[in-house]
Order: structure tokens, then C-alpha cells, then sequence
């Protein structure tokens, strides 16, 4: 049954996780998740389960090597996600995390691109609920803008999608291209999922205000859909090369300067994303090899990144990095475990994040991509300043704030799915060829040869690695204070001043720009509102002759098309 | 001759008569009970004629034996059935859930009459659809206009006798309209009969008399259709009729109008003049455009919800009239789909509407605040029909919706089929409105404690929720009937399939490279 509809166990669990409560939840939702993994190692690549609709042959289910490698990725990630929220009784978020894991299932499984455009707005709602559930004002409104982004896209991928087929192509999902009709509409459909430069403003406004819990269950999935669709329809496609070093690079300076840590995650997962678009820009196997395994891999870091910030945020209530630190003094195994997820997604060797990072450098490198490949390594080398040190620096050290009085470890639950987070960052960067044996494509590459790239990146990763000893070191002994603060300076002083006086010089050209949109929105509105808003001229109520005089209008119109 | 034989003349005979008889009843729970009773054998009528028409096609009744086209002809055909049956369906439904509604919201007028008024607007929509003389439905729609303008009145706010008065003078231009129409025909063919007008009118459709008929007669039925922009008289009749009558009228009038619209375009007139030699469309494209955006943008606005609701309805009519006016098989198999679809969602709401009117006394925004606690079912039962607005898949809104964005797309017109979806768009704001109110934000403290709706609704109100979602996956049902009724219309019984090509298999995309209607009329 499982292996015929994927996404059913998900969805069971969603429906009997509203109807239990208590222990028997628990037991609902922990089992759902791996049930449903079972069901996708039944799963026979190549099968199809097909169905008839308004005439139309739809594949609800295809199984291929990309769609097996997805489903057992979301099934984890549900089921660790799951674990961190055992001690939540908010049926809301419950029944709608398992049912946004589900929708995520769902649409890596969809065959056609109406199957995919079903799951892809279920996966919109289901999401919207995990950051309406923080039930503040603030998180509502956030809420609203991001259904509003996320809802869009799937109205741009349902038109994409029927002029698609309308031009004779069939529905079913495969390659696409910037080319065919209607092709670049399904392109933004899927590029604000995966949130594109200037179309990733709903990602970092609303990721860091879901719940704790919430947060990680959205890191997992929205983004890494798209990113299989984008696999999946635009392997190759040039431009994502442009737009991927673009996304792997820009968020870097706000990650540096942003204070809340959450966001900082946020940002940092758009650069990671960026990496996983340049691999499929690319589209050689290696690369898309790359881009898959990095996002299976980020999946997983990144989640473990976001449970340790829950873990604090939770405690403290405080996610602020400047009023967070010391707290690794009361919280040992969080920050430990916050350090294998900060080694991975900076990429430091047998962690998880260089079997798979190292892919796409690699491939972009062999296809002569030059410029590409030191963007990519700037990308890099900042993605060790502000996850790999800022995170874990800010939180649990940097200054002793007034939350570590009181700071605790979080809950078991939370530490045993941190726990599972960073085995699977250790052990996948230790032994990758059980990672590289689930991808699509076999390439036979080998992550610890000392080739020309690697010297390089293994160069980065462990002078990075000796700035975090000295900088670890450096709290204890006072001679090694100049080297903390050195670093110190080179990110909150140097960065920030850097960008404080680029944007000083772009922020009038910025400032104008807003406000002549802001002001032509707001004309816009005005203009809506006085003519469609209550009193307006085409709501109020009308004098009988008013309209008759439109009949007569309308008659004489007509009357002259007639007789023409 | 057995009884079943006259269900094509009983079923608007049974309505008719039975109003007197609650006059005469003068309690209005006595009436409630005929009045129901009558409904539901009128249906059970209904119903029976669908299984007929399934069965041995097309039927022609004459009344009191006088042979057509002399005499007065019935005749009900596929489409026909299935109008009648939803127009019976709901008249049923939502006489169910009258009593108490009725009790709350009428007062000024003895109960039974109003009775007595819903049965005679409800006959007279019945005998629009079940006859098959032109000047009959003038008669009909007559009876059902002067009951509905009285039926409006009884609202319980005076300005509901304002909005009774203008659409009096509205609704009354519209019908004159459509006698000059259908005398202009006669005066050019001397018949009144729908079929021998469909024969004769090739010969003389050339003439400026027939031209001029043509224009009175889809003026008058615009009026009728409430397109836009004669509109106007709707908004302000929906909201201050009684909450009872609004359902009905939402879920029936327009629909019944739709129906006539393409009885006289496509059964009389003929596909070939009515849509292919005169420029219909570039008068029905703009209008529906307009319809669905500006009505849409005002549902946005507005904080009275039975105005919302009203407004949308204007939306939701642009989308009929544009699926008409694209002229291609899908846009008709669209414009009928969504006239029985409109008829669930919208006959959903408004009845859902009269619940929280008959627990809250209001159905303002206000009013709505914090009631997704209070009466959940009815709330729910407002989502799913919202959704099913929006045309979200599985629900009926989706495919009606599927089928225009086909035959805009066929035609090459993609922006239409942009401007579709940002109606839709449109309908998720104005939704979210009522949704937002419901679910996250407290009660109101003044409006006291108000439970869930009395069963009397919640059933009516659930039978057409279940049939929204129903009828949105089991697709085939509802989308094969629209097919075969365009089939039905475009010529009669099977001798100018005009429309054939409508049966073939896989036609949604199979037929994306399907010749236009008017090309496919030209050559058969």
C-alpha cells in the first residue's frame, strides 16, 4: 500500500495525529515517518501509478533513483524532526508538520506537473500553519506574506504548466527547458522556491519567525523540493550557473551582519542553496551528483544547525546574538553537537558537508567554469565565518549574558534528534559511498583523492580549522585574546564596514528606487480603493437611472456590432 | 396516459399550485410543510426526467394536446433535466432550512406568504427551463421576476424595499427587452416555437429585424444574468433580501438565465449566426473579463459578507459569460459546468450565511469574528465552499476553472487565461478575509454566546459541501454531461453535430489542437 502511495503514511499520520492525543500521538508520529521510509525501500525504480482526471492521464506515482533518494531524505528529516518536537503538545503543529512532510513526498514522487502542482500549494498551506502556530501578530502577518510567495508560485507553475501542455507536450515531468512554452513561467514557479536573488524575501522573513520546531521541519523541505524540480526540469541550464553563485554569494554579508541566529541560518541556507543551483546549472552528472548530495546533506546540517538554535531558543527565549553567549557552560552536549553541524556545512573533511560541497567545486572546475569556482570558494570561505563561527561563537560563547544562570540542557528528545543529526554529519563524511551509492548518477568520484581542487579546499578547510582552535582556545588563556579579537574585527568590523560604506554609497539610489514603488503601489491602492472599496464607484449603490442608462449603452453598443 | 408521462408540465404545475394552497393555509408552518413537500416531489419529478432523457432522449410534451408548433410545446433535453433537477435540488434544500430562518427574518409579512412567493418564483424557474415556446419563457420569467420582487421586500432592513423597487424597474427592462427580442422574431418568422424559430431563422437571419431581436434579446438576458455592467441591481437585492431567498436566487436565477442565454444563442439562433456571424464575442470576452476582475477587486472591499458573496457572484457570472464567449467547445463545456458548479458553492455559502445570520443577527465581518470556535461546522462548510470559489483541485470551482484556462489557451489567448487565474488570486484575498476573521481573532464581547446552527441547516448546508468536493473529483459525471448537453444544444437531436467532435475520447488535451467551434459549425 506504502509503496504504491508514498506520501500515505505522512498523511495517515497527519489525519490520526489530529484525531490521538498524548502518548499515542507520540507513538502516531513517530511511526508514521518510518513507515513510509519502508515503503519507498519497497519502491521498484521505475514504476509508474497512473490515474484518469478530467480526461487527462495523470502519473501520480514515479519511481526513479532521484525520486528514492528524495523520499527516503524527507522521510529522515521528518522523523528527526518529529523526535525534536516529542515534547510539543500543539496538535496544530503536529498534524501540520506531518502533513507538510507529506506534501513533500508527495510532489518528489509526482509524475506529471498537476500532481506536482497539488503538492506544491499543499506544501504552501501545511507550511504557512508551522509559522502561523507561534500565534503572535507578528508571526500571522509573516505568515500571510509568505502563503502569499508561496501560493503565487504555484499559481505561476499551474499556468506554466497548462500552456506547457496546451502547446502539445504532454503534462508528465521531465526535462523542460527555458525554451519550451511556457517553460520560464514553471522556472520562477520553481526559482521562488528555491529562492532566487529578489525572490528569497519570504524565506528570511519567515523562517526565523515559525516556532522552534516549526523552523526545522521548514528547513527541510520547501526549499529541497524545488530544488529537485529544478533538477529534475533544468538540468544544465546556463543561467542557473549565473544565478546559483549569485544566491551562494550575496546572503553572506547580511548573514555577517544580521543579529538574529535564526536568520543567520536562513541566510546561510540560501547560500547553500546557491551551491546546489550551480550544480545544476552545470548539469554534468558530477555535478548534479553534487547538487543532490548536497542537498540531502544540507538537509541534515542544516537541521541540525536550526534544533541547536531551537534547543537555545527554547531555553532562553532569546534568539538575539548579541544578547546570547556563555551558555556552553550549561548547555556541554548542545554546543558540541552545534559544532558537528558548524563543521559540516563550513566543510571540513569527514564531515558531511565536503563529500558533498567538494562535488560541485569539483565539476565546476572540470567544465572550465574559473570565475564560478572562486566565487564559489569566497562562498565557502564565508560560510565558515558566519555558520561555522558566528553561530556557535555568538550562542554559546562570546560573552557570558544573563540567560546562562538559568540555561539548562534542552529536553531529551531534542538532544537524541541533535544526536541523530550529527552521527548522520559525521558518519556520511567519513563513509560516503553509502551516500553516493543512493545517487542517480554513478560517477565513481571519490571525495578523499588529492587532486588540484581538494589540496585547495582541504588548504581552506583546515586553516579554518586552526582559526576555531585559536579562537577556542582563546577564551581561557588572556595572551591568545588579541588572536579572538583579531577575528572578531575581521567579521564584525571589517564586513560590516565594507557593506556600511557600499551601501551608504547605493543606499540613495535604493531609497529613491523603494520609494517610487512604494509610492506607485500605494497610488495603485488608492486608486483600487476608490473606485472598488465601499463607497467606491463601482460598489455604491446606483440610481435606477444610472442603470438604465448603462443598459441603454450596452443596447446601442450591441445593436451597432450587430449591424456592422 | 400515465402520470409519468406529464412530468415535463408537472413539475412546474406542482410549485404552482401548491402556492395558493399556502395561502389559503395561513400558518406559516403549515405552508413551510406544503411548500416542502412540494419541493421534494419536485424534485423526486426532476430526477425521474433526468433518468427519461437519459434514456430515450430529448422530450416534447404538448400541452393540452394541441400538436407544435401550433400549440404550446415542453421540452426538456439533456440540459434541460439537469437544470431543472439542481433548480428543484436546491429549492429543496434550501426550503429545509427555511422555517427557522423564516421565523427570524420575516415579520413584516405573514410567513405563508412568503411561502407562497418561493413557490411561485421557484414554478416560474422551473417552467423557463421545462418550455419550448419562446413567448412562454417570457410568461415564466415573469412569474418568477414579480414573486422574486416581492420576495426581496421581505427582507427584515427597509432598505430591502429599495432594492426590491430597483430591481422591479431593472428586471422589468429586462423582460421587455426580451418580448421586443422574441416579437422581432416572430414578426420575421411567425412562430414562437424554440424549434420550428430554429428552422426558419437561416432564411431571414440576414435582416436588420432579426439583428435587432438578436441585440434586445441578449441585452435583456444580460440584465437577467446580472453581467456585467447590468449588474448593479443585484448586489443591494442579494443583501437585504432574507437570507432564505438569497440562497435560492444565488444558486438558481442566474443559472436559469445562463440557460436561457444559451438556449436562444445556441438552440434557436444557431451556433453559426449567434456566435460565428455575429461578433457576440468581442461583447461577451471584455464584459466576463471586466466581470471577474472589477467585481472581484469590490469583494475585496467590502465588509458585509452577503455583499462580498454578491459581488463574487458577478465574478463568478463573468467566468459563464466568458466561457460563452470564447466560443470553443471547452468554453461552453466551461460556461455550463460552472452553472450547475456556481450553483453548489454559492448555494453552500449563502446558506451558511443564513446560519451565522440566524445564530449571530449579522453577517458583517464583524460578526464573524472568533466563530470558527463557535459554530465549526458551519465555518467549515464556509472554507470548503471558499475553496471551492478559489478553484482549488477537488473541489467543483477547480474544474470549470480547468476547462476555461483550456479554451482560452486553445484559442491562443493566453493573457485571458492569466487574468483568470488572478481572478482566482482575487477570490483566495476575499476568502482569506472571512477565514482570517473566523479562525485568529477573538469574539467579539458584545456578541454573546452563540452555538453551532440548528440541524435544519447544517444538513442542507453539508449535502451541498459533500457535493462540492464530490463532484470535483468524480469529474467525469458533471464534465460528460456538459459535453453531451452542448451536444444536445448546438443541434438538436443529432442532426447537425456541430459538436460531435466534443465525444471524443481524452478531449481535454486531446483537443488542444481541435479546430475552433465556429470552424467545426462552418463544416458540418
Amino acid at each position: 500500500m506504502f509503496e504504491s502511495w508514498p506520501a500515505l503514511a505522512l498523511f495517515l499520520g497527519a489525519a490520526l495525529a489530529g484525531l490521538t492525543s498524548g502518548r499515542l500521538r507520540a507513538a502516531v508520529m513517530l511511526a508514521a515517518p518510518l513507515l513510509g521510509a519502508y515503503g519507498v525501500y519497497q519502491m521498484e525504480p521505475g514504476t509508474l501509478v497512473g490515474y484518469q482526471l478530467l480526461g487527462l492521464d495523470l502519473t501520480h506515482v514515479r519511481v526513479d533513483r532521484l525520486a528514492i533518494l528524495f523520499g527516503y531524505l524527507f522521510h529522515l528529516a521528518a522523523f528527526i524532526g518529529v523526535v525534536y518536537s516529542l515534547h510539543i503538545r500543539d496538535r496544530l503543529q503536529d498534524v501540520a508538520a506531518l502533513a507538510y512532510a507529506g506534501s513533500a513526498v508527495g510532489a518528489v514522487f509526482a509524475g506529471d506537473l498537476l500532481t506536482l502542482f497539488v503538492y506544491w500549494e499543499l506544501l504552501a498551506i501545511t507550511s504557512a500553519f508551522l509559522v502561523f502556530a507561534r500565534r503572535s501578530e507578528r508571526s500571522l502577518a509573516t505568515g500571510m506574506r509568505y502563503l502569499v510567495m508561496q501560493v503565487g508560485s504555484g499559481v505561476l507553475l499551474l499556468a506554466g504548466a497548462i500552456w506547457y501542455a496546451g502547446a502539445g507536450n504532454g503534462l508528465s515531468f521531465n526535462y523542460i527547458g527555458l525554451d519550451a512554452p511556457g517553460g520560464v513561467l514553471i522556472f520562477l514557479a520553481f526559482g521562488i522556491k528555491s529562492a532566487f536573488p529578489m525572490l528569497h524575501g519570504w524565506l528570511t522573513d519567515a523562517y526565523p519567525e515559525a516556532t522552534p520546531t516549526g523552523t526545522v521541519f521548514l528547513s527541510a523541505f520547501t526549499t529541497k523540493v524545488a530544488i529537485y524540480a529544478l533538477a529534475r526540469g533544468f538540468p544544465g541550464t546556463d543561467l542557473l550557473i549565473a544565478i546559483g553563485t549569485l544566491m551562494a554569494c550575496f546572503p553572506i554579508f547580511f548573514a555577517v551582519v544580521e543579529n538574529d541566529l535564526r536568520r543567520v541560518l536562513a541566510y546561510s541556507l540560501i547560500n547553500q542553496l546557491g551551491f546546489m543551483v550551480v550544480g545544476i546549472g552545470i548539469g554534468t552528472e558530477l555535478a548534479l551528483n553534487g547538487a543532490v548530495a548536497h542537498a540531502f546533506n544540507d538537509v541534515i546540517f542544516k537541521g541540525l544547525l536550526m534544533m541547536s538554535m531551537g534547543a537555545v531558543l527554547h531555553v532562553t527565549g532569546e534568539m538575539r546574538g548579541s544578547e546570547l553567549g556563555g551558555l556552553y557552560k550549561k548547555m556541554p552536549k548542545t554546543t558540541i553537537l552545534c559544532m558537528v553541524g558548524a563543521a559540516s556545512i563550513s566543510a571540513f573533511p569527514l564531515f558531511s558537508g565536503f563529500v558533498s560541497k567538494s562535488m560541485v567545486v569539483t565539476a565546476a572546475v572540470q567544465e572550465g567554469h574559473h570565475l564560478v569556482w572562486l566565487a564559489l570558494l569566497f562562498a565557502a570561505a564565508g560560510v565558515f565565518h558566519h555558520a561555522g563561527i558566528k553561530i556557535p561563537f555568538f550562542a554559546f560563547f562570546a560573552h557570558e549574558s544573563r540567560y546562562v544562570a538559568d540555561a539548562h540542557e534542552p529536553p531529551r528528545n531534542m538532544l537524541i534528534a541533535m544526536t541523530i543529526g550529527a552521527l548522520l554529519c559525521a558518519g556520511i563524511g567519513s563513509f560516503p559511498a553509502y551516500l553516493y551509492a543512493l545517487l542517480p548518477y554513478d560517477t565513481g568520484y571519490s571525495p578523499y583523492d588529492v587532486s588540484h581542487v581538494l589540496a585547495q579546499l582541504q588548504l581552506l578547510a583546515f586553516s579554518a580549522l586552526a582559526f576555531t582552535w585559536l579562537k577556542l582556545a582563546g577564551i581561557y588563556p588572556p595572551e591568545l585574546k588579541s588572536v579572538h579579537l583579531d577575528v572578531d574585527w575581521f567579521y564584525r568590523r571589517l564586513f560590516p564596514d565594507t557593506i556600511r560604506s557600499m551601501l551608504s554609497r547605493l543606499a540613495p539610489f535604493d531609497r529613491a528606487f523603494r520609494q517610487w514603488g512604494l509610492s506607485m503601489v500605494s497610488l495603485a491602492q488608492q486608486g483600487l480603493c476608490r473606485h472598488h472599496g465601499s463607497y467606491g464607484v463601482l460598489a455604491r449603490a446606483w440610481p435606477t437611472g444610472s442603470m438604465v442608462i448603462w443598459v441603454a449603452v450596452l443596447l446601442g453598443l450591441s445593436l451597432v456590432l450587430y449591424y456592422l | 396516459m400515465t402520470l409519468i408521462d406529464h412530468l415535463p408540465v408537472l413539475v412546474v404545475i406542482l410549485p404552482l399550485l401548491t402556492a395558493p394552497l399556502c395561502v389559503l393555509l395561513d400558518r406559516p408552518v403549515a405552508a413551510w410543510g406544503a411548500a416542502l413537500g412540494a419541493a421534494w416531489l419536485t424534485f423526486v419529478g426532476a430526477a425521474l426526467l433526468v433518468g427519461q432523457v437519459a434514456d430515450g432522449g430529448a422530450i416534447s410534451y404538448q400541452l393540452g394536446g394541441w400538436a407544435p408548433p401550433w400549440g404550446i410545446e415542453y421540452r426538456v433535453d439533456t440540459l434541460g433535466a439537469y437544470v431543472l433537477l439542481i433548480v428543484s435540488a436546491m429549492a429543496a434544500l434550501v426550503l429545509l432550512s427555511a422555517r427557522e430562518s423564516v421565523e427570524r427574518e420575516i415579520f413584516r409579512v405573514n410567513g405563508a406568504r412568503f411561502y407562497a412567493a418561493f413557490l411561485l418564483a421557484f414554478a416560474g424557474l422551473m417552467g423557463i427551463v421545462a418550455t419550448g415556446d419562446a413567448f412562454n419563457v417570457f410568461v415564466f420569467l415573469e412569474i418568477s421576476s414579480l414573486s422574486t420582487y416581492a420576495l426581496i421586500s421581505m427582507g427584515r432592513d427597509r432598505r430591502a424595499l429599495t432594492a426590491a423597487f430597483q430591481y422591479l424597474v431593472m428586471g422589468t427592462i429586462g423582460a421587455t427587452f426580451i418580448l421586443i427580442g422574441i416579437g422581432f422574431l416572430y414578426m420575421m418568422t411567425g412562430t414562437l416555437n424554440m424549434l420550428d424559430l430554429a428552422e426558419r431563422l437561416p432564411e431571414v437571419s440576414n435582416t436588420r429585424t432579426v439583428r435587432a431581436g438578436f441585440a434586445f434579446l441578449t441585452v435583456g438576458i444580460g440584465l437577467k444574468l446580472a453581467m456585467f455592467p447590468l449588474h448593479l441591481w443585484m448586489p443591494n437585492a442579494y443583501t437585504y433580501a432574507p437570507s432564505v431567498v438569497t440562497a435560492f436566487l444565488a444558486a438558481t436565477a442566474t443559472k436559469v438565465a445562463v440557460y436561457v442565454l444559451l438556449r436562444f444563442i445556441l438552440g434557436i439562433f444557431g451556433i453559426e449566426f449567434g456566435l460565428g456571424r455575429m461578433p457576440l464575442e468581442y461583447l461577451l470576452i471584455p464584459l466576463g473579463l471586466m466581470g471577474i476582475l472589477s467585481a472581484s477587486m469590490v469583494a475585496i472591499y467590502q465588509v458585509e459578507i452577503k455583499r462580498l458573496l454578491a459581488y463574487s457572484s458577478v465574478a463568478q457570472i463573468g467566468y459563464i459569460v466568458l466561457g460563452v464567449g470564447l466560443a470553443n467547445t471547452h468554453g461552453i463545456t466551461a460556461a455550463v459546468l460552472h452553472l450547475f458548479n456556481h450553483a453548489l458553492m454559492k448555494g453552500a455559502l449563502f446558506i451558511a450565511l443564513g446560519a451565522v445570520a440566524y445564530r449571530i443577527g449579522a453577517t458583517t465581518l464583524d460578526a464573524f469574528s472568533g466563530l470558527g470556535r463557535r459554530m465549526p461546522l458551519t465555518m467549515g462548510a464556509i472554507v470548503i465552499g471558499g475553496l471551492s470559489l478559489i478553484g482549488v483541485p477537488g473541489t467543483v470551482g477547480f474544474v470549470s476553472k480547468w476547462y476555461l484556462v483550456l479554451a482560452a489557451l486553445e484559442r491562443g489567448l493566453w493573457p485571458i487565461a492569466l487574468l483568470v487565474l488572478v481572478g482566482s488570486v482575487m477570490a483566495v484575498v476575499y476568502v482569506w478575509k472571512v477565514v482570517e476573521r473566523a479562525y485568529f481573532s477573538q469574539a467579539s464581547s458584545g456578541s454573546g454566546e452563540a452555538s453551532e446552527a440548528p440541524l435544519m441547516m447544517l444538513i442542507p448546508l453539508w449535502t451541498l459541501v459533500l457535493a462540492n468536493i464530490y463532484f470535483g473529483l468524480h469529474t467525469d459525471l458533471s464534465a460528460g454531461l456538459a459535453r453531451q448537453a452542448a451536444t444536445v444544444l448546438s443541434g438538436g437531436q443529432g442532426e447537425r453535430h456541430a459538436f460531435a467532435y466534443l465525444d471524443s475520447p481524452g478531449s481535454a488535451a486531446g483537443a488542444a489542437g481541435g479546430a475552433g467551434l465556429c470552424q467545426a459549425a462552418q463544416s458540418a
